[in-house]
């Protein structure tokens, strides 16, 4: 893996002082090839480099950060993209991994772990940190609205397994991949496989419920 | 009788004027609503066939504005058109012109205009010396309301044809009217009134139709831009109480970096909780147990500086049980920022359609549990023994040297009521 050249990244977030923090301190282990600080030009930008992945604030004036992921993921499904953001309302990152981000962390992360979250994501994982684990979760909660509607009829797609939820609550409680592995008696790969069909599950899932937790949420 | 109602002496209100502001100013001195008391005026006006409307005006007159401070020498404008020689005989003037007028029309006829225009005599009268003595904001207001009606003299080409078509539309209309209205002194038809009434009311729309519209638009437009100018007050007065004195507190304590990171994260706590829950700092006492955890995180932030990353799934309002739950699990968590050296505490809820479940985890030394010394047995007794007073249950893990987790559950489904009450976190 070391091998392998580092990642090329963009970095869009309208912060000027929070993009020039992240750059002096992944300048050493990443290659940022670009920073943007609204949607218009995040699209020029990475139409135009081609990154491997794409630091993404939630929060964009022009749009938010999925309109980023939309006009782009068409043309460009090698682009990966990390959401990220420090004011997070659920439905805004429940929406922005739906438009197609790999993962989302909170901008008081690590450098370490924003390096290797980054790394992650250009290899094809999911990152998910412990509160878009509790969103997830909170999203997929499994209780039917009224308690003698089983859940039955529904597809794969709308439920999450209990190995699933398992994996969650404990990425939720800050455990790591390999502590996850440990804890479960299983591999850190399959605790991975289980959090990448748990994001497949959060982009291609068309239940209600979904929809209905979000604008609850907003309602709320 | 004047210093009741709100308190203060009986003022016109400018900011809030349809005409001169009276009807506001009284609904604020007594109390009411300025609509309110605007309809009351309108009625008024109909069941005393016009004879309230000059009354309007005369208070017009009498009546100082609020902007008028209460020292001035002159305070309403009555008082200073008492000075205004030209403008009484000029006001005089228009009245007597506007009497003859109506003398003329009553020879002509014996109809309605007479007995709704004698009134207004005395309005013309106190309108003239208005016009003539308002301060110059006021004087400005009423320009624009007649606005409209100027244009047919000051307006460009296309406006001036336009207006005056309106105009002579509505002239002809009017004469229709009044002169079908009037016919039926004379005629018997049952429909002339109404046909009449109709005529009129066209020209009157026609006439003033644009004006009235643009009196209510600048009135939601003015009501607008008020409830923004509020809605930004109020964010200023926010940012400035919280972002900027911690702003201010950490430049101060830069040299400390434990009291930077827990300033920091109190603000972003409560700015969270501020902008995304709509609650302020300080609330009373939690309801809910996603509230009682929030809480556990500030009091242990606060009291130990040690951060505690929370993550909460569902809610439900709290009972005897789940704070019973929240105590073991504050108990578990300061235990976790006094003894463990851990550099975070993570706390994380859920609550289940059958149970809730609390876990405390660091990543600190950690303790052989069977071996615990005197002093940490009590603490973990507490926990263990008040969950299980309750029905519930705590497990305690902990490896020397990789941290410590608790775990505490709580059964639902055992307690009545219990599945509502899910529901309705759910639904939170």
């Amino acid at each position: 893996m070391s091998a392998a050249p580092p990642p090329r990244v963009v970095l869009v977030d309208d912060h000027g002082l929070f993009r020039s923090g992240v750059r002096a301190e992944l300048g050493g282990q990443l290659e940022v090839v670009g920073e943007a600080e609204d949607v218009a030009p995040a699209i020029e930008l990475i139409t135009r480099v081609v990154p491997d992945v794409v630091l993404l604030d939630v929060h964009l004036p022009g749009g938010g950060g999925q309109a980023v992921i939309t006009a782009v993921v068409r043309d460009l499904p090698q682009v990966r993209f990390l959401a990220l953001s420090a004011s997070d309302a659920p439905e805004d990152v429940i929406a922005v991994i739906r438009a197609g981000a790999r993962g989302y962390v909170t901008k008081t992360i690590s450098t370490a772990d924003l390096a290797d979250a980054i790394r992650r994501v250009a290899d094809g994982d999911a990152v998910f940190s412990h509160r878009l684990a509790g969103f997830v979760l909170d999203a997929f909660a499994s209780a039917p609205a009224a308690p003698d509607v089983r859940p039955s009829f529904d597809p794969e797609l709308d439920q999450l397994t209990n190995r699933e939820r398992e994996v969650l609550r404990l990425i939720a409680q800050g455990y790591t991949y390999r502590e996850i592995g440990r804890e479960l008696f299983i591999s850190a790969k399959t605790v991975e496989s289980h959090v990448s069909s748990v994001l497949r599950k959060l982009q291609l899932s068309s239940r209600h419920q979904l929809t209905r937790w979000a604008t609850e949420r907003r309602l709320a | 009788m004047r210093n009741r109602g709100n308190g203060g002496p009986l003022r016109r209100d400018p900011d809030d004027r349809l005409g001169g502001g009276v009807a506001a100013g009284i609904g604020a001195w007594r109390g009411f609503s300025p609509t309110t008391v605007r309809i009351a005026c309108v009625v008024a006006a109909l069941i005393t066939q016009g004879w309230a409307v000059p009354f309007y005006f005369i208070g017009w007159l009498l009546i100082p504005a609020r902007s008028e401070p209460a020292v001035d020498e002159q305070p309403s404008i009555g008082a200073r058109a008492r000075h205004d020689s030209r403008g009484v005989a000029l006001a005089i003037g228009l009245a007597s012109f506007f009497a003859v007028f109506l003398l003329l029309a009553g020879v002509l006829n014996d109809g309605a205009i007479e007995i709704y225009g004698w009134p207004q005599v005395a309005s013309v009268f106190c309108l003239t010396l208005i016009w003539r003595n308002a301060r110059e904001s006021e004087r400005a207001a009423m320009r624009h309301l007649i606005q409209p009606l100027e244009s047919l003299w000051t307006g460009g080409e296309n406006m001036r044809r336009s207006t005056t078509l309106r105009l002579v539309a509505s002239a002809v209309l009017l004469v229709a009217g009044l002169g079908w209205l009037l016919s039926l002194h004379g005629g018997t038809a049952l429909l002339a009134p109404l046909g009449g009434f109709v005529l009129v009311a066209a020209a009157l729309v026609l006439l003033f139709g644009p004006w009235w519209l643009r009196i209510a638009r600048d009135l939601v437009l003015e009501r607008q831009a008020r409830a923004r100018a509020e809605e930004r007050a109020d964010m200023a007065a926010r940012v400035h109480d919280s972002v900027l004195q911690t702003l201010a507190l950490i430049q101060r304590r830069a040299e400390d970096p434990a009291a930077v990171v827990q300033l920091a994260r109190a603000q972003e706590r409560e700015l969270r909780s501020w902008l995304f829950e709509g609650r302020v700092a300080g609330d009373a006492d939690a309801a809910t147990l996603a509230e009682g955890v929030r809480r556990i995180q500030r009091d242990v932030e606060a009291r130990h500086g040690v951060p505690v990353e929370v993550v909460t799934v569902g809610d439900c309002p709290l009972d005897d049980h789940l704070s019973a739950l929240l105590a073991a699990a504050g108990e578990a968590t300061v235990n976790a920022a006094k003894w463990s050296g851990a550099s975070v505490i993570s706390l994380f809820a859920e609550v289940e359609p059958d149970k809730v479940a609390v876990a405390v985890r660091d990543r600190g030394k950690g303790f052989d549990t069977d071996a615990v010394p005197a002093d940490r047995r009590g603490v973990s007794e507490s926990i263990r023994g008040r969950m299980a007073r309750h029905g519930g249950e705590a497990v305690v893990q902990s490896v020397p040297g990789e941290g410590t987790k608790v775990t505490l559950t709580l059964p639902r489904a055992a307690r009545p009521g219990g599945q509502a009450a899910a529901a309705e976190g759910k639904r939170r």
